[in-house]
């Protein structure tokens, strides 16, 4: 088992998906560096001012959203925040369409209207992108309302920072998820600051596990950096919701690494912390445990590096010879157009 | 025809919704066992059953943001909220999720969500009570804002606003609840765009919606006796706002009066007016007169109520400085 641990009702440790398998945890790992080198060109062409507004970078955080929306199926729903590169990735949003909107290009997943905090997908039912903290959890009960209404064995995946434990929003929502037994998993990326203030700077109980327990919504600590502990956590969480059992909790205990967004010169982190969080980088760990465990030979890396730059590279090569909307669209979908391609239509 | 209330005619037209559409369910606080705050839904529950007539918590954040996540999801929620003084606990809901799903988008997503709620004074329930938010919600692009006047709108204006595949406000004047008519038996759906011509008349547009119908149409039935022909019109919509009824209207009466239960200051008089100004102005033969709320919270005294929202009283005495 992979340093996860149960509280507030949620059984036995969780049983192992198919992490042994060598297509895998290369799989995750391939994954991840997806995300990391994704946000790492994001940051580049931000100081080329070829992505504007609000950048929140996913990186150090990336074995959260990969460990949990691998163990989805299609059919489940994902509602994500703003710092949500990472899980469009992850979710099935090609690169190339998350990049032509962080470039405000009309082949963009939302178009352009969206930016990076506001990716959309219908095909993957991913429901954004909300940059409202806490915005995203009632919406996320109402998905699961709906498919429990509708008789789905669907699962709704709904993350939100530790920021968002001090909002309303969270309270509510946990409550109304629990009372209505719907199929919501809440994954709430512990990365310790709300923006610049610390869990202990804005919260009186930092054992957020003890928030869920307070609503009867089973919930379980995860070591955040360990891709295969998030991965074996919410799988059985996953199982769990799906088969009826109401919703679930996990705290994946994170860091990330960059500063909260393009603008924070991070002065309320210490150096030593974000050195020290550094060392249990998500993805040097997975890619030492698949080496030792001798899942990646020599040279496999290389190549899966080769391969994540190219893709990366093709993505930016398409946004750029992308096409901005015509201003003269500026008002088209304020209201619903007679064909959609959404479900609720 | 048959004798009903404002109350009964609302819940013919959610026994319709729900009996027409699958997906359509209610939810919100007291709709079940309590039977609706103001009756609306009283026996629904029992007629509908738990699932589809939900009871909620006081959280009206999770359940106005669950009706939308519902709609994402393919229902056709009808959330009822206890007051608009207390949609103010969902604005964020409302305005940053549902109003815009749609448009961030870029079309994928939209959100066939209706919400109900009551609004307005006269029945000496304070500031936290009473208050006319609805020119606040008309602001927002991506929200439809419909205000029910008439029995008639009242049954027939769920049913197209349920069909709609985006979100729909529906503001019921508290007061009219207990007003009772005729109303025909095979009553239904109703258009949800345009404003209504309540009395035609020829020397002044009275221009009402909601709760001021019935003072505008009082102030022109008093008029009429004096010699004064007003017409009276009903907004019905208040978003997208129907601009060719009112300056036709002005077009024709060469004066305006907007009665709006809403603070003066920003209101949705100030919006309607403004179209006058920018469609009809050469037609105008007095600047266009407003009768809003006193800009105070909502006092409970009775005089002090009345005092602070428009009455008739304050309508003819806006006609009459019209001159002419």
């Amino acid at each position: 088992m992979t340093g996860a641990t149960a509280a507030g009702g949620g059984g036995a440790e969780p049983a192992g998906g198919p992490t042994g398998e060598k297509d895998h945890g290369i799989h995750l790992l391939q994954q991840m560096l997806r995300i990391r080198r994704f946000e790492e060109r994001c940051a580049e062409l931000y100081s080329h001012s070829l992505i504007r507004g609000f950048l929140h970078l996913d990186i150090g955080e990336e074995a959260c959203a990969v460990g949990v929306i691998d163990t989805l199926s299609p059919d489940d729903a994902v509602v994500a925040t703003y710092r949500e590169h990472g899980h469009a990735l992850a979710r099935g949003i090609s690169m190339r369409a998350a990049m032509a909107e962080l470039e405000g290009k009309v082949e963009g997943c939302s178009r352009g209207r969206g930016g990076s905090m506001h990716l959309f997908d219908a095909a993957t039912r991913f429901y954004g992108g909300n940059a409202i903290v806490g915005g995203g959890l009632p919406i996320a009960v109402g998905l699961a309302l709906a498919d429990h209404l509708q008789g789905r064995r669907a699962v709704t995946a709904c993350f939100f920072g530790d920021g968002a434990v001090a909002e309303g929003e969270f309270h509510e929502s946990m409550n109304l998820a629990a009372l209505w037994h719907l199929p919501v998993l809440f994954c709430c990326e512990n990365n310790l600051y709300a923006m610049g203030t610390a869990l202990d700077r804005s919260e009186s109980e930092t054992d957020l596990s003890l928030k869920a327990a307070g609503y009867r919504v089973p919930s379980w600590e995860v070591d955040g950096m360990d891709v295969l502990a998030v991965e074996d956590s919410a799988r059985s969480a996953v199982e769990t919701v799906r088969a009826g059992g109401g919703p679930h909790f996990l705290e994946l205990r994170t860091y990330r690494f960059r500063a909260h967004s393009m603008y924070d010169p991070d002065r309320y982190r210490d150096k030593a912390e974000i050195e020290q969080w550094k060392q249990r980088d998500p993805i040097p760990l997975l890619t030492e445990r698949l080496t030792a465990t001798g899942v990646l030979a020599e040279g496999d890396l290389e190549r899966i590096e080769g391969e994540v730059g190219a893709e990366v590279d093709d993505a930016v090569a398409f946004a750029e010879a992308g096409t901005y909307e015509a201003t003269e669209d500026l008002e088209r979908f304020v209201t619903s157009e007679p064909v959609r391609a959404g479900e609720g239509s | 025809m048959s004798k009903v209330t404002y109350r009964e005619a609302m819940r013919q037209a959610i026994r319709e919704a729900l009996t027409r559409d699958d997906r359509a369910f209610l939810m919100g606080e007291d709709v079940g066992r309590y039977g609706g705050c103001y009756a609306v839904s009283l026996g629904l529950l029992e007629e509908f059953g738990p699932e589809r007539i939900r009871d909620t918590p006081l959280s009206e954040s999770a359940f106005v943001g669950a009706g939308i996540g519902a709609a994402l999801g393919g229902m056709r929620p009808i959330v009822e909220i206890m007051t608009v003084n207390f949609s103010l606990l969902a604005l964020d809901q409302i305005v940053n999720n549902a109003a815009t799903l749609s448009y961030m988008s870029g079309g994928q997503f939209n959100v066939p969500l209706v919400i109900r709620m009551t609004t307005g004074a006269g029945r000496q329930l304070a500031a936290q009570h009473s208050h006319s938010l609805e020119g606040w919600y008309a602001h927002v692009p991506g929200l439809r804002a419909l205000a029910p006047a008439t029995l008639e709108d009242a049954r027939g204006m769920l049913w197209p606003a349920i069909q709609d595949p985006d979100p729909v406000i529906i503001f019921e004047h508290g007061t009219l609840y207990n007003v009772e008519g005729e109303l025909s038996d095979d009553a239904g759906p109703v258009d949800i765009n345009t404003a209504a011509i309540r009395r035609p008349g020829d020397d002044v547009t009275i221009i009402t919606y909601g709760g001021t119908l019935r003072t505008g149409l009082g102030a022109a039935e008093q008029l009429a006796g004096s010699g004064v022909s007003a017409e009276v019109i009903d907004l019905r919509c208040l978003r997208p706002l129907d601009t060719a009824t009112i300056v036709s209207s002005v077009a024709r009466t060469h004066r305006a009066v907007i009665v709006d239960e809403g603070w003066r200051t920003g209101s949705l008089s100030a919006e309607v007016s403004a179209r006058i100004m920018e469609e009809v102005f050469y037609d105008l033969d007095a600047p266009v007169a407003r009768v809003c709320s006193a800009e105070v919270p909502m006092p409970y005294a009775k005089h002090l109520e009345d005092a602070a929202i428009p009455q008739v009283a304050d309508v003819l005495a806006a006609v009459q400085m019209l001159g002419g």
